[in-house]
């Protein structure tokens, strides 16, 4: 069987590979996406859609803000049916306590530059009439955005074929070697590099990366426009989302150009099927309510899950696989995929290309975690 | 209840019997059920609960299926923006 | 959450149909405790009800209802099961209620919902199912003096129309896409179906001067706000009727949705039983159109089984087998009388929407492989619908596979997600 050479293989047509084939075919580079189902069938389809700065750690903080610009100055280029919108994110506080932490989160945006806004109470009750009375205020981000991530993922990857990527669907990469990819039905790709863009299932591919499955649960309703204006993200989030073992809900809401609302969210540890957890939903969904009585009788249309990549200092992995000399990772991407893949594939290229990157790029080298596991 | 009486469809009265459905109401006052995402008038299809384009605002309540719901004197219903 | 409810059965049966009211009733007769949740307001499934006194099969129905009552049933309707929470518990959403139905056995006659091709003009307000505008009659709208195009495909067609005749609608022209050379054969084989052709005479004689296009179809749909004409192709030619209304199917899909969700294989797009009408699922049956297309008799046969399967009772189930047989054969028949002419998928025009939900036009889905791709990338099929209507359109369009079934299995209230399961109290032995 004759072998295809290309200068990159990235495996996964996911969000991140997307963002990847788009940053290297630019560069100039000859590309090859390969994937074993369609365009943003993986954590992309399932995900929220939500580009947001995060500041569980000052590298999350950078990624996600550098990542964030990638957004705003690609939207002008975005199609239609991207649904980009910039509804800005309230973390609600519900106590004060959770106030508390509005303040501190305030002062570490600031300083580094992005704009927020504390609201008491009244404030918010005006943003977000349906929240529940007893709030006690928030702080808003009105850079954050919302996007349909499938669409983004076609986007990237028809950008890329446009300057001369190609694209494999339909074919399974069983095995990832030096230099060259094998698929399931025997045919190798040979590439100057080999990119692991295959989200969750990364690990499977790579030996000894620590990528967990981490299952995730969402519900989206028919189209109530007005109702929800923000992203609404509760700040007891940080402390169910922070604990990197047990299975928790928080309640995270999210306006869609269509008037529909997604209601999420779920963390889960060692759940591997796709089916629906009636315990998690049950549980997701009166949290949800907790907050936002009125949801409760919207018609839910649909109920899905999804698995993100998680690693153990929720990080991503970017850069080259321990282990390899033409491998290297773009996994491990949690809950921020969909806002950190434009970062990730531009730190990736930089790598590669010996370029200089715009942020640092050593809190995310794989080769981070060996050591750290050595400690450990 | 009576075996004829009014309902009122975007405003004005339409006079049913019992036991008609709200779909049938707003087909004989020749209003849309709902104006569909890119805002076309669309009326029932299945007649049976599965297509949803018979939902409409019924007493206030947002994308119901008036196929399968029964008129009762004095009901308010709207076209579904 | 208000009026939550929980029951508990040894034989459940999903859908108060023909094959459900019979599989209710047989079961019964061994003295379990037997339910039927429908989401109709009143038990029938789609041929009775309209009630007892409807159409040629007026005598059947009436037994059969009769019966359901007498048999000790607990009958629920107006509950919709949208949700399989956990292994032997389904779930129904009423108007302003819950109920947590667990079972032994459950039956699966969830029933039939008729095929819609797109075309110009389709969503026109006005253009309805045959099936469709027929149940909007029945529930009350009134036919009396109108004037109602028939088209599609299937033997609905001409019960449809008879009904429509019945009730003061002027027919111009129904038109049926299959040949002449397919229904004169369909015609020679009713033949070994005695009753069939019974129901056919009657039919005959209710249709009677209704002008009847075999090789015919409908092109387009024209109006401005509403229906208020057809084009009409039939055999090579067209021409534009006015009319009223447009009834228009193309024959039945099976609601195979619960059973797949339940974990229940299907095989060629229907539920796979074996002799007994049990599902690959322990404990779960399935009878009437999830198994196939097949009318109202082969139903009432294979609920009978099913509800006597579910009882222990083989050996009375197993004299009903031939019997089923010859039924069986008449729904091949069917299938094969009514297979839809590939001139149909030419149909659609660039701009005409395929997903009714999502508004997504043909041009948009031509560019995709699969279900899945255009579900993701053009938001098709992802309505309340659930791609009920534009599933099966895209199958034969693009011969593209369903994709996976999720709860809610309908539009639920978000608060009933999140019910949660509890043990069940004692059986009360209350029968209502
Ligand atoms: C419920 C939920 C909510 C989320 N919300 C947000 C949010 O609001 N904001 C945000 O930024 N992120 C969010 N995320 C995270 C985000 O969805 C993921 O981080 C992101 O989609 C990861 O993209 P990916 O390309 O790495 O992975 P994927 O999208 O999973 O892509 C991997 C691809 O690899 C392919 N593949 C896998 N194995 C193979 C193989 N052997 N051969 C060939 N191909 C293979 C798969 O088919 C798939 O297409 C959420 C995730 C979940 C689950
Ligand atoms: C629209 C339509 C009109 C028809 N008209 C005629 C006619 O005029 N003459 C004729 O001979 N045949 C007609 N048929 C065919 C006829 O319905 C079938 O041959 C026969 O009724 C099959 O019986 P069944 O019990 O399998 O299904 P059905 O009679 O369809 O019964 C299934 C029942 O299950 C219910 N159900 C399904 N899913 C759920 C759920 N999740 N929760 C609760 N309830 C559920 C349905 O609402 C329905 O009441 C029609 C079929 C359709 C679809
Ligand atoms: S007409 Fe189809 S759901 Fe009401």
């Amino acid at each position: 069987m004759s072998k295809e050479t290309y200068d990159v293989v990235i495996v996964g047509a996911g969000i991140v590979g997307a963002a990847c084939a788009d940053v290297f075919a630019t560069r100039g580079l000859r590309v090859v996406v390969v994937d074993r189902d369609v365009v943003g069938s993986g954590a992309t389809a399932a995900g929220m859609g939500h580009i947001v700065v995060m500041d569980d750690s000052d590298a999350q903080f950078a990624l996600t803000n550098y990542s964030q610009r990638l957004w705003h100055e690609l939207r002008p280029d975005l199609p239609e049916d991207v649904e980009y919108e910039q509804s800005g994110t309230i973390w609600v506080g519900a106590d004060e306590e959770e106030m508390a932490e509005v303040h501190r989160k305030r002062e570490y945006y600031q300083k580094r530059g992005v704009a927020v806004e504390v609201m008491d109470v009244c404030h918010l009750k005006e943003a977000e009439p349906n929240l529940r009375d007893g709030l006690a205020g928030g702080l808003l981000v009105p850079g954050d955005a919302v996007l349909y991530p499938p669409c983004a993922a076609r986007f990237l990857i028809t950008r890329a074929q446009q300057r001369g990527a190609k694209l494999r669907l339909g074919a399974s990469v069983v095995q990832i070697s030096e230099g060259s990819v094998r698929l399931s039905d025997g045919q190798e790709v040979a590439g100057g590099i080999i990119v692991n863009a295959a989200g969750a299932n990364a690990a499977e591919l790579t030996a000894g990366i620590d990528v967990k499955k981490r299952k995730g649960h969402l519900v989206i309703t028919d189209r109530y426009p007005g109702f929800l204006r923000h992203q609404l993200v509760e700040l007891g989030y940080l402390k169910s989302a922070h604990s990197v073992s047990r299975d928790s809900v928080a309640f995270n809401v999210q306006p869609r150009r269509t008037g529909q609302i997604l209601i999420g969210s779920s963390r889960q540890y060692g759940a591997e099927h796709k089916e629906v957890d009636q315990v998690m939903l049950a549980r997701m969904v009166r949290r949800a309510q907790e907050y936002m009585p009125a949801l409760g009788s919207m018609s839910a249309v649909r109920v899905w899950t999804g698995f993100r990549a998680a690693t153990p200092d929720k990080l991503p992995l970017i850069g080259p696989c321990p282990g390899y000399k033409s491998v290297f990772l773009a996994t491990g991407h949690e809950g921020l995929g969909i806002t950190t893949s434009l970062g990730t594939a531009k730190l990736l290229v930089d790598q590669v290309t010996g370029s200089k990157p715009e942020i640092a790029v050593e809190p995310y080298l794989p080769s981070r975690t060996a050591k750290e596991y050595a400690h450990a | 209840m009576p075996s004829e009486f009014t309902v009122r469809v975007n405003g004005a009265l339409v006079s049913v019997s019992a036991g008609a459905t709200v779909a049938v109401a707003m087909v004989i006052a020749g209003q849309p059920c709902r104006n569909s995402v890119m805002g076309e008038p669309r009326g029932p299809l299945c007649g049976m609960g599965i297509c949803f384009e018979c939902r409409a605002v019924v007493n206030g309540i947002p994308h119901s299926r008036t196929c399968q719901l029964l008129c009762e004197p004095d009901m308010e219903v709207k076209t579904d923006e | 959450m208000n009026n939550y409810s929980r029951e508990q059965f040894d034989v459940l049966v999903v859908g108060g149909g023909p094959a459900g009211i019979a599989a209710a009733v047989r079961a019964a007769e061994s003295g379990v405790r037997v339910g039927v949740v429908d989401e109709n307001v009143v038990p029938g499934g789609q041929i009775w009800r309209g009630g007892p006194s409807e159409g040629p099969h007026s005598s059947d129905a009436s037994s059969w209802l009769l019966r359901l009552k007498k048999a000790g049933v607990i009958v629920l309707c107006g509950k919709r099961v949208f949700h399989h929470p956990e292994a032997g518990v389904i779930m129904a959403e009423g108007l302003d209620d819950v109920w947590e139905l667990s079972y032994r056995n459950l039956v699966l006659a969830t029933g039939a919902r008729e095929r819609f091709l797109p075309f110009p003009g389709w969503t026109l307000p006005n253009v309805m199912g045959a099936g469709g505008l027929q149940a909007l009659v029945k529930s009350g709208l009134p036919a009396q003096g109108k004037r109602v195009v028939v088209a599609g495909t299937g033997p609905l067609l001409l019960a449809v129309a008879a009904y429509l005749r019945q009730h003061g609608a002027e027919i111009p022209l129904i038109c049926e896409q299959t040949s002449w050379r397919r229904l004169a054969r369909f015609g020679m084989s009713l033949m070994s179906h005695p009753g069939k052709i019974t129901q056919g005479l009657q039919l005959k004689r209710d249709i009677a001067g209704v002008p009847f296009e075999a090789n015919s179809w409908i092109i387009a749909a024209h109006g401005e706000k509403a229906l208020e004409g057809v084009t009409v192709s039939h055999a090579g030619r067209t021409g534009v009727i006015k009319c009223d209304y447009l009834a228009c199917g193309f024959h039945l899909v099976p609601n195979t949705e619960l059973a797949i969700l339940l974990g229940c294989r299907t095989r060629n797009g229907y539920v796979q039983v074996n002799d007994l009408q049990q599902t690959t699922v322990e404990g779960i049956l399935c009878a009437g159109e999830p198994t196939g297309i097949g009318g109202v008799d082969l139903a009432l046969i294979e609920g009978q089984i099913a509800g006597l399967a579910a009882t222990g009772r083989t050996s009375e189930a197993q004299a009903l087998f031939p019997k089923r047989e010859r039924f069986r054969r008449f729904a091949r028949l069917l299938d094969a009388t009514f297979c839809l002419r590939s001139e149909l998928r030419s149909l659609p025009s660039p701009d005409t929407l395929i997903c009714r939900c999502e508004d997504v036009p043909y041009s948009r889905l031509r560019e995709h492989t699969s279900w899945r791709s255009a579900k993701l990338h053009t938001r098709c099929g992802m309505g309340p619908c659930q791609g009920r209507i534009c599933g099966p359109a895209t199958q034969f369009l693009f011969k593209w596979n369903p994709d996976s079934v999720r709860p809610p299995l309908f539009p639920a209230r978000v608060e009933l997600l999140a019910a949660q399961p509890q043990s069940i109290p004692e059986v009360t032995g209350e029968i209502q």
